[in-house]
């Protein structure tokens, strides 16, 4: 087994990748944060941050993310139904990580219809709010290039992790429990390779490289679309959690909102952010309802376990009728 | 495709009409964007529905379904209007100094020589005025009326903006707004393509609609340019390899064809073949057609087909109908004309037109044999399952047989791409179960046949015994053994004709260019356009040397690319009349004085002359043909015509049925609806998420897009209570299909005539087997009428009515 | 209510190892986690490519075939992914949503797997061997070629055709495919001749 040491991050997603045994160049030693252990040493070296660009403009919803996704992680998207609308399967699962959302819109100062068409899929905010929330040790880890991902042998499948993240990604498994979300291909990237979903992007809507390089590409983007007609074109890169590794290059910028519901300025509930100290009890009760009730399941489904005590505590949580925010989650 | 796909990004205006790139050919699609972020390109999408290509347009416009013809004209005389025209190309590149015989003419619709009771033209006057010396006469001026420039300007008259919008619905002001941006390609250094599907050839008048768009880039000057020329995207991996071999009833491969009865004998099937130039010096490359027929003659039957025979001639079927297209094969089938049936790889009982009728024609077969790697409807037309397959399988007395076949992982060969790329595969998984590859199949069922022949006798028997077969085994020939006889190979020793002592092939060798075919015999070819594909020096269509010199997007060393392993056709209308490119930015090839030389193999003699030899070297003008003479059978010119079933009258002649050439039978006539019952438009598409009737076996692209749907606009969904994601029911005058309702802001209703006109999208991905929903497609509703020059199925306009149903589907 | 202790419990039923007093799992204390952070085995490793060409539309994208086992080792060669590859001129390793999951095309439920027969009014398959299958489409062929060859015309032209039976090819098959079945299928002078090209 040999590491490649031109392998730091890779600088485009398109290559062909390797066939032969690669050492993984992502390890614990790469780790700067994981979820629930705060006294974590320090990582033994500092990769160059990556990204995944996705500019919306180039952009033609074809789902071959979503294909290309699936193959890669081996996942089993269920074969569901028609309801009128593009999307499909019609919201993140466990076994979708990503997800084309398509939104029709008149542009009022154009007068011109749009189709807007946005890939969904966790951000690897540089401020993971999952991260924070997540009340069980290691099961999220970030590594110094940016990648936030999920050890699911470590992962109690409380759901805390969605109610921390702004952009409602993270979706966990009926089946096993775990808690499930895009990975940015970290098996991929820990030998050389971009993510499945860049690799594949016909149109190369999708790129992925060093976040610098995927920023000043991004820049050009929005020139581009400038001289279209799009004054209002712009980098969607939420500071608010601290920036993404992964960020969109938007025609208007101005309403992410648009876009299927891209939060205007994501951040981090104030209450998981404060959870780790002193406030957590007060925190937690504020979380909301959805994050309870994934709780509740989590207990239910394994009732044999569960004591009369716990399951009456949890459903007296319910019943105070804390507001339910957001779409179900499972 | 003239072009290839990495050429797009050499264009400086994309306009995708009658296609849909971006969601069919993703891929592909992405040139387009590469050419709009690296050199500012723009793209412009005219489509009936907002698509995913028009998402990423730099602007859009609707057309009603079946009206392009009218909108291409509406284009072309605005650009003569506007003197937006390449002279210098037009002048010398076209036809449009040529002079047209007085008896053509054209009014209300129709052209010079119609007979109503035959739905046929009599074209004879469709010709150039031949002088004494054989050759065509031209006025170089342009200002005879007779000639093909007047012609066209009096017969692109009647387009204007207004006849334009009333006829294809698309606003005056986005019509004219296109009108200005294909305007500015006529400067020598801009140049658009042109990327077409089924949105032009699935119409009755589907060849006229592209003619359209041909005539149009020669008056911009944009074919054999860089970025330019006209795109058909194609369908299928190796459509274009299973054309180029003429799979089909009245070809022979490399679009030589098959005879008809009238031509008894080889001499006479020569003597309209000829191919005389029709101007001084021009090159005519038919001309060698003997030599291309006389080699594929030797490759069917090698010793068998000698001078003393006519090469056989008599071995191959001769036509008495201009063909025996799968809709006469399949109105034959149902009135039990027709015994035995192979579907090798292809699944009729959803692409034909007209379900009710396919299923009635299958069912009176006594053999339908399946070779696929898939379970098929059509191998299971006898099943029942419900209202997805509504038959009584003890009615049903054809027998079935369903062989099981590889697919591309598990065999090797080649296939070609729209840019005509002949690329090599290779094998990489283990067939499942007991599939085998076709050739196998072919082979074992050849073996038997011709055991019977020599055993038994039979009705003629030569074709069949001496059908060259010598593979090493005959049970499965290898792809390399079929693909070297298609190259083609030296019978004897080959010697120059200029130096007959100088030998320039020795017998048994691979032929390097189809150049070197001979008609005496001494060579044989299966397909002379693939003659290079597998010389001396090995197999060219697995090269992969993917440099590109002068960043052109040619990649002359990448696999091999027919004719020649030229990349881009008539690459010499790329410079002008003295050999300089057009746009130095956009060289292809020039003139250095000496010889043609550049990033392409020239599509003329390298030594040919500019000024003397012009650049069409295919046609016996030399030239791009504006006016076609007498090589379509419903008109020199595209004229506007409706659909067989259309909301509106024909403006230019109400009493015009569809296209007024287009054969429909006696039966499909009558089963023909009318606005008054069936009041809104229809149209067939693909979904980026699936490949025809294929994927739905996937479980992935099943999850994708799982259900059969329709999509219709806001205002019809109110106008008929139909909500967003209900169950609605569509019937046309042939059949019936329930389906989800996608409601969207994508499909306006258009005003055509003063009428208002709605659309109903259907796409087409389900059926009955594999791991999709159940479903229906468009094939339920669909006219059994096809183009009247080629018979491809008018797919993209019909008439069907829409209403919500009760419940939800049975599956 | 309290939220610390139905957590709490939670944690406790999580069971899998969660080495840490609810206290520690909370944020507080020397909490460990159970598997150290690692990404999953890289699943290409040691397996075999093979160059091949999408096989859905005209665009004809390059593709890798990762395969465990060899075919041209004369192994069995099973194959577990397929991807865009990144030195074709056209496609540049991208893949469209159809060809990126091409593998589970070639891996379909529903590929066709043995001969089977349907007889003539049955409800259900049987199957079939592909002698028995060969005999009797062979027999088939000949005895309708001998009763309805068409030799001559009503003009008593020669005209060698038989219109009895037809053929459709595939546009999906390999030139090498198409010029055998070329061969075989003219040679019996069917003119009934097709392929998805007009359709």
């Amino acid at each position: 087994m040999t590491t490649d040491p031109s392998l730091d991050s890779p600088r485009t997603a398109v290559s062909n990748p390797p066939v032969q045994p690669m050492k993984a160049n992502l390890g614990p030693g790469d780790v700067i944060r994981a979820s629930a252990m705060p006294d974590l040493p320090p990582p033994e070296r500092e990769l160059t941050p990556v990204a995944k660009l996705i500019d919306v403009s180039k952009c033609i919803g074809c789902k071959a993310c979503q294909a290309a996704c699936a193959e890669w992680n081996d996942t089993e998207p269920e074969i569901g139904y028609n309801t009128g609308v593009y999307e499909n399967p019609h919201d993140l699962t466990p076994e979708m990580f990503t997800l084309m959302r398509f939104s029709e819109y008149e542009n009022p100062e154009s007068g011109e219809f749009e189709w807007l068409i946005r890939k969904d899929g966790c951000m690897h905010c540089a401020d993971p709010g999952c991260l924070k929330a997540c009340p069980a040790p290691g099961a999220i880890v970030q590594y110094t290039n940016g990648i936030v991902d999920f050890i699911h042998e470590n992962c109690i499948g409380c759901g805390y992790c969605i109610t921390g993240c702004p952009f409602n990604i993270p979706r966990v498994s009926k089946t096993d429990h775990r808690s499930y979300k895009c990975t940015l291909c970290s098996d991929r990237v820990a030998v050389g390779q971009g993510p499945a979903c860049a690799k594949a992007c016909p149109t190369q809507a999708i790129v992925f490289g060093t976040k610098e390089d995927m920023l000043t590409h991004a820049e050009a983007r929005v020139e581009d679309l400038k001289s279209r007609g799009y004054d209002k074109a712009g980098i969607y890169d939420p500071q608010g959690v601290g920036g993404a590794h992964v960020f969109y290059v938007l025609h208007h910028a101005d309403q992410p909102a648009l876009y299927s519901g891209l939060p205007e300025d994501p951040q981090i509930s104030p209450v998981v952010r404060g959870w780790k100290g002193v406030t957590k009890t007060i925190g937690l009760a504020a979380i909301g309802a959805a994050a309870v009730g994934s709780v509740l399941h989590g207990l239910l489904a394994r009732a044999n376990k569960v004591s009369q005590q716990d399951e009456h505590e949890a459903e007296e949580l319910v019943d105070h009728g804390i507001p339910r925010a957001g779409t179900e989650r499972v | 495709m003239t072009n290839a796909w990495t050429d797009i990004k050499n264009t400086d205006l994309v306009i995708v009409m009658g296609g849909n790139a971006a969601e069919a050919h993703p891929c592909g699609f992405k040139w387009v964007t590469e050419a709009k972020a690296t050199r500012g390109a723009r793209l412009i999408v005219v489509d009936p529905r907002f698509t995913r290509t028009a998402s990423v347009a730099d602007y859009y416009a609707p057309i009603r379904p079946g009206t392009d013809i009218a909108f291409l004209m509406g284009v072309i005389r605005w650009c003569i209007e506007n003197d937006k025209v390449q002279w210098d190309y037009v002048r010398h590149y076209t036809n449009a100094a040529f002079l047209v015989k007085e008896g053509y003419g054209w009014s209300e619709g129709l052209f010079n020589g119609y007979d109503a009771d035959k739905r046929a033209y009599d074209m004879s006057d469709w010709e150039y005025q031949i002088g004494d010396d054989g050759f065509a006469l031209v006025d170089p001026t342009l200002q005879d009326p007779r000639c093909v420039w007047n012609l066209l300007k009096a017969h692109v008259d009647v387009y204007t903006p207004e006849f334009v919008e009333r006829v294809t619905g698309t606003p005056r002001d986005r019509f004219l707004h296109i009108c200005e941006a294909i305007g500015e390609c006529s400067a020598p250094d801009k140049v658009m393509t042109s990327m077409y599907a089924l949105g032009w050839t699935q119409h009755a008048k589907g060849a006229q609609n592209i003619r359209g768009m041909a005539m149009l880039q020669l008056i911009l000057g944009n074919i054999g340019m860089r970025g330019g020329g006209v795109n058909a995207l194609r369908g299928h991996s190796n459509i274009q390899g299973l054309t180029d071999l003429g799979l089909m009833s009245n070809l022979i491969p490399g679009y030589l064809s098959i005879p008809r009865d009238s031509e008894v004998d080889f001499k006479t099937y020569m003597s309209t073949k000829g191919n005389a130039p029709l101007r001084p010096g021009q090159t005519s490359y038919w001309q060698n057609y003997r030599k291309f027929m006389v080699s594929f003659q030797k490759a069917m039957w090698g010793d068998a087909a000698t001078a003393g025979n006519d090469w056989a001639y008599h071995y191959l079927p001769k036509l008495d109908v201009p063909t025996y297209d799968i809709l006469r094969m399949f109105d034959m089938m149902a009135r039990g004309e027709v015994n035995l049936y192979f579907c090798q790889g292809f699944n009729p009982m959803l692409s034909f037109p007209n379900r009710a009728k396919v299923t009635r024609a299958l069912s009176r077969l006594k053999l339908l044999v399946v070779m696929d790697p898939l379970q098929t409807e059509t191998a299971a037309f006898w099943q029942d399952h419900g209202i997805y397959n509504d038959v009584d399988p003890a009615s049903i007395q054809t027998e079935v047989i369903e062989l099981p076949t590889t697919c591309f992982a598990e065999d090797e060969g080649a296939t070609i791409n729209s840019g005509r790329w002949l690329q090599w595969h290779w094998a990489g998984a283990t067939p499942p179960g007991q599939a085998r590859p076709d050739t196998w199949i072919m082979g074992n069922l050849f073996q038997r046949l011709r055991e019977l022949y020599r055993t038994e006798g039979g009705v003629f028997p030569d074709p069949i015994v001496n059908l060259s077969w010598d593979y090493k085994d005959p049970h499965e020939p290898s792809a390399e053994e079929l693909a070297k006889e298609m190259n083609g190979r030296a019978l004897a020793d080959l010697y120059d004709p200029k130096d007959p002592g100088k030998l320039l092939v020795p017998a048994g060798a691979q032929l390097s260019g189809f150049g070197l075919l001979r008609d005496d015999g001494t060579t044989m070819s299966g397909c002379w356009i693939f003659t290079g594909s597998w010389t001396q020096d090995g197999n060219m269509m697995a090269r992969r040397d993917n440099s590109d010199p002068g960043d052109a997007g040619t990649f002359p060393n990448w696999s091999f690319s027919w004719p020649a392993n030229r990349r881009i056709l008539y690459n010499r209308a790329s410079a002008d009349l003295s050999g300089k490119p057009w746009d130095p930015d956009r060289k292809l090839i020039e003139w250095d004085g000496q010889q043609w030389t550049g990033y392409d193999v020239p599509d003329i003699a390298v030594t040919a002359r500019p000024e003397e030899v012009m650049p069409f070297i295919m046609t016996n003008e030399g030239t791009g043909r504006l006016f076609v003479r007498k090589l379509m059978v419903d008109g020199p010119f595209p004229t506007h015509m409706e659909p067989f079933e259309s909301p509106v009258a024909n403006p230019l002649n109400p009493k015009l049925l569809g296209n007024p050439a287009a054969r429909i039978f006696e039966e499909d006539l009558k089963q023909l609806g009318t606005s008054d019952a069936f009041p809104f438009v229809a149209t067939s598409y693909r979904l980026t998420e699936h490949f025809h009737f294929w994927t739905k076996h996937n479980r992935i692209n099943a999850a994708l897009q799982p259900e059969f749907f329709v999509e219709i606009s806001e205002e019809l969904a109110a106008e008929k209570g139909i909500a967003r994601g209900g169950r609605v029911r569509v019937w046309s005058n042939r059949g019936e299909v329930w389906a989800k309702a996608v409601v969207t802001k994508r499909i306006r209703p258009l005003t055509c005539d003063g009428k208002t006109v709605h659309i109903v999208g259907i796409p087409l991905h389900w059926g009955f087997t594999g791991a999709a929903r159940k479903g229906f497609g468009p094939n339920s509703l669909t006219p059994f009428v096809g183009d009247a020059n080629i018979q491809t199925p008018e797919f993209k306009a019909f008439l069907v009515n829409i209403e919500p149903a009760e419940g939800e589907a049975v599956s | 209510m309290n939220i610390d202790l139905s957590r709490r419990g939670f944690l406790k039923l999580a069971g899998a190892g969660v080495a840490a007093t609810s206290l520690g799992a909370m944020g507080f204390g020397e909490a460990e986690a159970a598997e150290q952070a690692h990404v999953r085995a890289f699943k290409l490793a040691s397996t075999t490519e093979t160059r091949n060409i999408c096989t859905y539309c005209s665009v004809a994208c390059g593709i890798i075939m990762y395969s465990k086992g060899d075919l041209k080792a004369g192994e069995k060669a099973e194959l577990i992914h397929i991807e865009g590859d990144a030195d074709h001129p056209t496609n540049r390793g991208t893949l469209c949503p159809k060809g990126s999951a091409l593998k589970d095309f070639v891996r379909s439920e529903t590929r066709a797997t043995k001969p089977r027969y349907r007889a003539p009014g049955a409800s259900d398959w049987q199957d079939i061997s592909w002698d028995e299958a060969f005999d009797k489409i062979a027999r088939a062929i000949k005895d309708d070629r001998d009763a309805n060859f068409i030799e001559k015309n009503a003009e008593g032209q020669t005209v060698n055709r038989w219109t009895t039976a037809g053929f459709l090819a595939a546009s999906g098959s390999t030139n090498e495919t198409a010029w055998a079945t070329y061969k075989v299928v003219r040679s019996l002078g069917i003119v009934g001749f097709d392929n998805q090209a007009r359709v």
